[in-house]
């Protein structure tokens, strides 16, 4: 068997989870990794999505970057639920401590506390955080 | 004394630039909150107690279009912090001596 073949073999569905941390203009990881996320997505595998820390900001409704020069990214999250991105976890500490609640985020998402996240994050193959 | 313009483009979940600011900046300086910095200027957000403390000395504005393009508004912001557009960032540069970038 060579290294690069799977050895599970090609159809075995893995559980990948994108940890998102940053906010979304101040730098380019929000974005890259929102594209990331589609990508991956096309590929018939487990995703979820998380949103911590900062990174709860992307999620927040009523951006409008048309004074920053900068592309509104903040509604392609709707396409998640059309690529069959349904496991979008967003901590619920990370929201409280920044002011927001569910209310303020232009998707639906499951709000999860420290203690579940922790427990989902340990079920994946693989971890991608930005 | 030279009357000093501090610019935050920073979280204050981030990074700590905003606390070292707050900490170092002499009364009677401008703390003007840009980029990812508008997010300290949230009401109800954890950081908001550490910029009300330092209202009383310092006086804190955001750039309009960096609030806006956050999803933020005038409600989201404390009290008392004023927004500015980028010819109001130009004229707080030029009524400062100095202007000091919290990187």
């Amino acid at each position: 068997m060579e290294p690069w073949e799977e050895e599970d073999g090609p159809d075995v569905v893995k559980r990948f989870m994108y940890v998102n941390r940053r906010a979304p203009y101040g730098t380019i990881y929000a974005l890259e990794c929102l594209e990331v996320v589609l990508i991956a997505a096309a590929f018939d595998q487990d995703v979820s999505v998380v949103f911590v820390d900062d990174g709860v900001y992307q999620l927040k409704k009523n951006q409008d970057t048309t004074g920053i020069g900068m592309k509104n990214f903040s509604k392609t999250y709707r396409a998640l639920d059309d690529y069959d991105v349904e496991k979008i976890y967003v901590e619920k500490e990370s929201l409280e401590k920044r002011g927001l609640s569910e209310e303020d985020l232009i998707i639906p998402v499951e709000v999860v506390t420290t203690d579940n996240l922790r427990e989902i994050m340990a079920q994946q193959d693989v971890v991608i955080s930005s | 004394m030279s009357k000093m313009l501090h610019l935050i483009n920073k979280s204050p979940f981030d990074r700590n630039a905003l606390d070292s600011c707050l900490r170092l900046a002499t009364p009677g300086s401008s703390v003007l909150l840009i980029e990812d910095g508008v997010y300290a200027a949230m009401r109800h957000a954890a950081s908001a107690d550490a910029v009300i403390t330092r209202m009383k000395d310092l006086k804190f504005y955001v750039l309009g279009a960096d609030v806006a393009a956050r999803g933020l508004d005038d409600i989201s912001l404390i009290d008392g912090v004023d927004v500015v557009d980028y010819g109001g960032f130009v004229d707080l540069v030029v009524e400062h001596d100095v202007a000091q970038s919290w990187l």
